[in-house]
């Protein structure tokens, strides 16, 4: 990308020197990155080197112990602001789907927007744009009905996610995210807990997402995926960023010696 | 054997023609009501304590509230039940100048009691759910108590339901407790019919019956209810 196009694309996210240790342990050591609205960045690194830590940083699932995470300008990682707000506007896809077992498939999406939308009224009417819990539910139901058809699972509505398959459960969890309109999405390995077959659908459908310019930031193993959809990739090491480029130069002409290692034997 | 026929005989006799009946449905009653009331009661505060105790405790409020929770569950299960009774009727009303049944006061003690020890039941149900349901509630943007309520209290309960049924049949039970304050349960209808009879064979084991009865009718209750709940976890 030319440096031109990278200056005129609004910043979204912007971490400055973020730290993180677990009691005595360091994991991040300083991280410093830019991602712009429609940036889709793939993190790839060896197990243990921090990527998982990093992205949880990220929404402050993992309280960040140095450093500033600006989102849309306010910094997260200032204990004071109040994150679920933030979080709202940021999705996250897990390894292991985390849909609540005990709502069905339409539940799980509807939750979170019914809940916060329904606050938004109690809090403020007018300025909330919805005139009655029961419209926002209709609403949310609509909204669900169509992301769920959109990944043709509307026959599942009413299930409980212990009936889906794998790759099923990573889709609805996907557009359980979508469902709040967030500004970005964060993926960690989204498809390393999938039986083989089921991965596709599920890449896909992260495709599809991607395609429509929602900013995401993908921990991912499939290198493959990363050097097709990914427009920046990222490598992280011990807990430092060692190198980041676009996919062309950064597969085909690695600089660092723990990239190309890394690369060598995965590839 | 024919011995025994007369001690049934004049059971019934007590029972029926000199208003024993009306004594034991009353002490029926009052047992039924102290364990149910009871229980509801120890739900709801251990419910609370359990939250308060897997919250995150960065902040002083949490530290403070958890000290007090922990207070709360050493006091009430230090102490046996009917020190508590005593404690309650005989001391605390007294100074607080207030006025109370002693069904009503074994409600509230029994409430009190079993919230400690369903507190504890709560929390080992709260930590057997799955982390990733509370991180995936919070990352929704959901607060903590909203994801507590919605999501993983639910599941918790699926998971403790029949510990549960075992604090409401141990509460049951217990209730032969109440009559140190002045309530009347089955064992005071009882033994009402027993001293008057001067014949207390018949009655206890019918007291004994009514109490399997009892046990038995919660236990095949709760099934049900662990068919219902268990719902989400059948394919469909
Ligand atoms: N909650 C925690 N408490 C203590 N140590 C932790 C915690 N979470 C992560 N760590 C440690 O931090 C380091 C980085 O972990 P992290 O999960 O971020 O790695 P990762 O790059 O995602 O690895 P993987 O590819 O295996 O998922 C590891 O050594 C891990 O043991
Ligand atoms: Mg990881």
């Amino acid at each position: 990308m030319s440096k031109q196009a990278e200056e005129n694309k609004e910043v979204i996210i912007d971490v400055k020197g973020l730290k993180k240790s677990f009691d005595q342990k360091e994991v991040l050591n300083g991280i410093d990155v830019t991602i712009c609205k429609g940036d889709i960045v793939c993190v790839i690194g060896p197990s243990g080197s921090g990527k998982s830590t990093f992205l949880r940083c990220l929404n402050c699932m993992e309280d960040p112990t140095g450093g500033q995470i600006f989102f849309d300008g306010v910094d997260i990682a200032d204990m004071s602001v109040d994150i679920n707000i933030h979080r709202q506007h940021m999705g996250m896809v897990f390894q292991h789907f985390n849909l609540f077992n005990n709502k069905t498939v339409l539940q799980n999406i509807m939750l979170a927007p019914v809940h916060t939308r329904t606050a938004a009224l109690k809090k403020n009417k007018a300025a909330s744009g919805y005139t009655s819990a029961a419209q926002i539910k209709a609403q949310a139901k609509e909204e669900a009905m169509a992301l769920l058809k959109r990944i043709g699972l509307e026959d599942k509505a009413d299930v409980y996610p212990s009936t889906l398959s794998g790759g099923q459960k990573q889709r609805v969890a996907i557009v359980r995210s979508l469902a709040m309109k967030p500004d970005v999405i964060l993926f960690d390995e989204p498809t390393s807990a999938l039986d083989p077959e089921m991965v596709g659908e599920v890449l896909d459908l992260m495709r599809e997402v991607a395609r429509e310019g929602m900013t995401m930031i993908i921990v991912t193993h499939e290198m493959g995926f990363a050097r097709e959809v990914a427009n920046r990739v990222l490598f992280i090491d011990g807990g430092r960023i060692l190198e980041s480029g676009a996919p062309e130069t950064f597969f085909a002409a690695p600089k660092n010696p723990r990239l190309k290692e890394f690369l060598s034997k995965v590839l | 054997m024919d011995g025994f026929g007369r001690k049934v005989e004049r059971f019934l006799q007590f029972f029926a023609e000199y208003g024993g009946y009306r004594k034991v449905l009353e002490g029926l009653q009052n047992t039924l009501t102290i364990a149910v009331l009871g229980l509801i009661i120890g739900i709801l505060i251990g419910t609370v304590i359990a939250a308060v105790r897997v919250v995150p405790k960065y902040k002083m409020l949490p530290r403070i509230l958890n000290a007090v929770c922990t207070f709360y569950v050493g006091l009430f299960r230090g102490t046996p039940m009917v020190v508590q009774l005593l404690i309650f009727y005989y001391v605390l009303l007294p100074i607080l100048g207030m006025n109370m049944t002693g069904v009503q006061v074994s409600i509230w003690v029994f409430g009190l009691n079993s919230g400690a020890y369903i507190s504890e039941i709560m929390r080992s149900g709260i930590q057997s759910v799955d982390p990733g349901q509370m991180e995936a509630g919070r990352a929704l943007g959901l607060s903590f108590s909203t994801t507590m309520l919605q999501i993983v209290i639910p599941q918790a309960v699926k998971n403790i339901l029949p510990t549960l049924g075992n604090e409401f049949i141990a509460l049951i039970k217990e209730t032969s407790v109440v009559s140190f304050v002045g309530a009347t349960d089955l064992y005071v209808a009882f033994s009402y019919i027993g001293s008057n009879s001067y014949e207390f064979m018949v009655p206890y084991l019918v007291m004994a019956m009514i109490y399997i009865v009892l046990v038995v009718a919660i236990t095949l209750l709760i099934k049900v209810m662990e068919k219902q709940l268990g719902k989400s976890d059948r394919r469909k």
